[in-house]
């Protein structure tokens, strides 16, 4: 009884057992749900596991289902971002139970209950529990604002070598406060479109109107909420990366007032997009500090991975090829920056080539094919954050040795294979025409496939390796069940 | 030896889908549906369900739609006859006629179409099934009653005109295919692949081009079945034939400040979601795609 108890406070109360349990809860709705699309689907499966499961499925609802579906998801990946927060940043050991609780609730209501309302019968109940439960989420993002104000004079710091202001506020804490309060605000704006779902808001994905000339101030809020979410939660991934790699110097100090002022200025231009046609032009202007900001993260990080390598090793110098050995040493710390770069060549490369050719060639397009590229580069940007923050996990979770560089090299190098693949599909047209196209789509898609089954099985094995220490009776698990969250990260 | 192992499965991997399509020039299984091209179905003026979240829609008179697509036989009859009267010309790669023009306002990615003459199909391309003999246009063998593909709005919207009638509107598309019950797709709720020609359904016509398929004859899912091959009775409640699935169909309408051209239906190159009737296609009226079609309303 008394190893059930302990069990159980590992899996709810440390940073490490509750990321666990949201990371397998999405593995498995990633691995039931991924059989309704895609070669699955084309192989029947997702006709068996619709039988299997006993979900009721109606071709108008489909739409419906997905954002539901979506949502499930992204609580468990928000809820995930914030124990890592409160993992890493200071705050009173109160204030981390109760975010780390109210948000564990709050997932766990809106992804269970949010699929039961999608696909297993429209119970109302279930409709409000999954209300009830993103509410608790956002509250618990109101908690972790609170606990993070930069302003209090117990977390100005007096060390030099991190961003700080002449009085001592701490910058980094102050990004990690600006990415909370932003992306609650933006949570607003799907909220309010979805307070009007009933009375007179239908659902949509945001893909079926980028052809609509005249779009609603709903359809704009939409647009908006589910893009600055994103980006947010990837500034936040990045910000954590930031902390795991000991990010200071002067490559900090450039880069967390870039961090503040791009998240809010990105921020601003989301929501102005519903009013004003110059929108677009801030979302750049934002999009380019932060990104910048995370490029000096890659510079340093770079460096610090390259001296680290040296040093074991035990070499001050070298050459090039010793020091770009050195560089991908580690592959979770190395993946977790080549990610942050891999994602310009098939998500902010792509967004700006989408831009800047607009009317010479993705409005020509067809719509189908305009919207595959619009749909492709969201889910690889979502993808690849969830893939970076797999890299801190794993090493928080004390992944050595060869376990570490097969999963951490599996997961960079398919990956960024299947991405590759996706990004190129999506650009197809640019380079073959739709009548010989389909041994091009299948080449590709085999890859893509191939390559996510890879990183799939490699999660799995991951993921089997932590439970087996979570059933081991001296498991790594056991010297986290009395520590706090920062202790434990710490350790 | 591990790493061989690996390094052969996946080039085995790589090699199945670089393995080459079957030239289109093959000849298709050749049927005979016994649903006849030149048949007119009735639909008669009223309410009906529109869109996706079925809102009342009122078309208040009756029309007549074709019970199939056009197929390669007839537009290759059409061809002739308006080469031969000059209501088309041949204009470099394409058969080109002219279009009056729209009105353009300059709105935000608004496509602008003065009056000109534009193209309706390629000669040159080997997915437009109907060749070409000593001037005379036919329809290649085994494609007869196929449905033409490779045809702009420019060059739909000119045969219907031809002939008196015109390409149906939205609306009206929705109707013919949808009835007035509010059903997702022509036949009911449910979705097989005996009932339509889509992405990797498996017909008999599939693998000649790959996943993506080929065209399938006009009123091909009609219950009966082609060589071993079941299908469903698939038609719309007013007794159409392939309006999900098989080629997408050009419509009519022309959007203020955007002036893309609208096609419904999905295709054999969709998945079911793509099928579903309120779903659309858009690009400019130029677009010709071997995966496009169209039919004509009176």
């Amino acid at each position: 009884m008394q190893g059930v108890k302990e069990r159980f406070n590992y899996l709810f109360s440390s940073t490490r057992g509750l990321s666990m349990v949201a990371i397998g809860l999405i593995a498995l709705v990633s691995a039931v749900w991924g059989t309704l699309s895609g070669p699955l689907a084309e192989l029947g499966v997702k006709e068996f596991m619709i039988d299997l499961l006993g979900m009721s499925i109606f071709q108008a609802e489909r739409e419906g289902r997905m954002i539901m579906l979506y949502h499930s998801i992204a609580m468990a990946v928000v809820a995930i971002q914030v124990y890592f927060i409160t993992g890493i940043i200071s705050m009173k050991e109160c204030e981390r139970v109760k975010v780390n609780a109210t948000v564990t609730v709050g997932y766990m209501m809106a992804m269970f209950f949010g699929l039961a309302f999608g696909y297993f019968g429209h119970n109302w109940i279930y409709h409000g529990l999954f209300i009830t439960g993103q509410a608790l989420v956002f509250w618990a993002g109101v908690l972790l604002a609170a606990a993070l104000w930069p302003w209090r004079k117990e977390y100005y710091i007096s060390d030099t070598a991190y961003a700080r202001t002449r009085s001592g506020l701490d910058l980094e804490r102050t990004a990690f406060f600006v990415v909370a309060v932003a992306m609650l605000g933006s949570s607003f704006f799907g909220a309010i479109a979805g307070m009007y779902y009933g009375n007179g808001f239908e659902t949509f994905l945001a893909e079926t109107t980028i052809r609509e000339p005249h779009k609603t101030i709903l359809q704009k809020s939409i647009i908006g909420h589910l893009h600055i979410m994103l980006a947010l939660l990837t500034t936040g991934v990045s910000l954590v990366i930031g902390r795991w790699l000991d990010f200071k110097g002067i490559w900090q100090k450039m880069a967390m007032p870039l961090y503040i002022v791009g998240s809010v200025i990105l921020t601003f231009g989301a929501w102005s997009v519903m009013v004003v046609e110059w929108a677009h032009t801030t979302i750049y202007v934002g999009s380019t500090f932060i990104l910048l900001g995370a490029l000096f993260l890659v510079i340093y990080g770079f460096g610090r991975l390259i001296r680290t390598g040296l040093e074991k090793r035990g070499l001050k110098k070298a050459g090039l090829f010793i020091r770009l050995a050195a560089l991908v040493d580690d592959p979770l710390k190395f993946g977790s920056l080549w990610q942050m770069i891999f994602m310009n060549f098939t998500v902010s490369g792509v967004g700006i080539f989408m831009a800047v050719r607009l009317d010479e060639i993705i409005r020509v397009w067809p719509y189908r094919d305009e919207r595959i590229l619009l749909a492709g580069h969201w889910h690889i940007l979502a993808t690849l954050t969830a893939t970076v923050m797999l890299f801190y996990y794993a090493d928080l979770m004390g992944l050595q040795g060869r376990a570490r560089k097969i999963f951490g090299w599996a997961v960079i190098i398919f990956s960024d294979l299947a991405f590759g693949s996706v990004t190129v599909f999506g650009m197809k047209r640019l380079f073959v025409d739709e009548a010989s196209q389909q041994p091009t789509v299948d080449t590709l898609m085999v890859l893509a496939d191939l390559a996510l089954v890879i990183v799939l099985l490699a999660l799995a094995a991951f993921l089997i390796w932590l439970l087996v220490d979570f059933f081991s009776k001296n498991g790594r698990w056991k010297k986290d069940v009395n520590l706090s969250s920062s202790q434990e990260v710490k350790a | 030896m591990k790493r061989t192992t690996i390094l052969v499965a996946f080039l085995a991997f790589g090699l199945i889908g670089c393995a080459p399509i079957l030239s289109q020039s093959n000849p298709p299984l050749v049927v005979d549906t016994g649903v006849d091209p030149e048949n007119w179905a009735l639909i008669p003026a009223g309410e009906f369900f529109e869109g996706q979240f079925n809102h009342t829609q009122t078309i208040d008179y009756d029309y007549e739609m074709m019970v199939t697509l056009v197929t390669n036989t007839q537009f290759a009859e059409y061809l002739n006859a308006s080469l031969a009267d000059g209501t088309l010309k041949v204009d470099g790669d394409y058969i080109a006629g002219y279009h009056p023009g729209e009105e353009f306002h300059a709105y935000e990615h608004e496509m602008e179409i003065p009056a000109g003459d534009y193209p309706h199909v390629p000669l040159a391309d080997d997915s437009l099934r109907i060749d070409q003999s000593n001037g005379i246009f036919s329809a290649r063998a085994g494609y007869e009653n196929h449905p033409v593909v490779m045809v702009s709005w420019f060059g739909a919207n000119a045969y219907c005109d031809y002939y008196g009638w015109r390409l149906p509107t939205e609306l009206e598309w929705e109707k013919a295919a949808r009835g007035t019950d509010g059903r997702p797709f022509p036949w009911g709720e449910e979705f097989n692949n005996a009932h339509v020609n889509a992405y990797f359904s498996r017909d008999p016509f599939e693998w000649t081009l790959g996943k993506a398929g080929d065209t399938t004859p006009v009123g091909f899912y009609n219950g009966q079945t082609y060589e071993g091959y079941q299908t469903i009775d698939s038609p719309s409640p007013y007794g159409l034939y392939d309006m999900a699935g098989n080629v997408w169909q050009w419509t009519l309408d022309d959007y203020p400040d955007q002036h893309y051209r609208y096609l419904r239906g999905g295709s054999k190159a969709e998945y079911e979601f793509m099928l579903r009737t309120w779903m659309r296609n858009s690009s400019g009226p130029e677009y010709m795609s071997p995966n496009a079609g169209f039919r004509c309303v009176r």
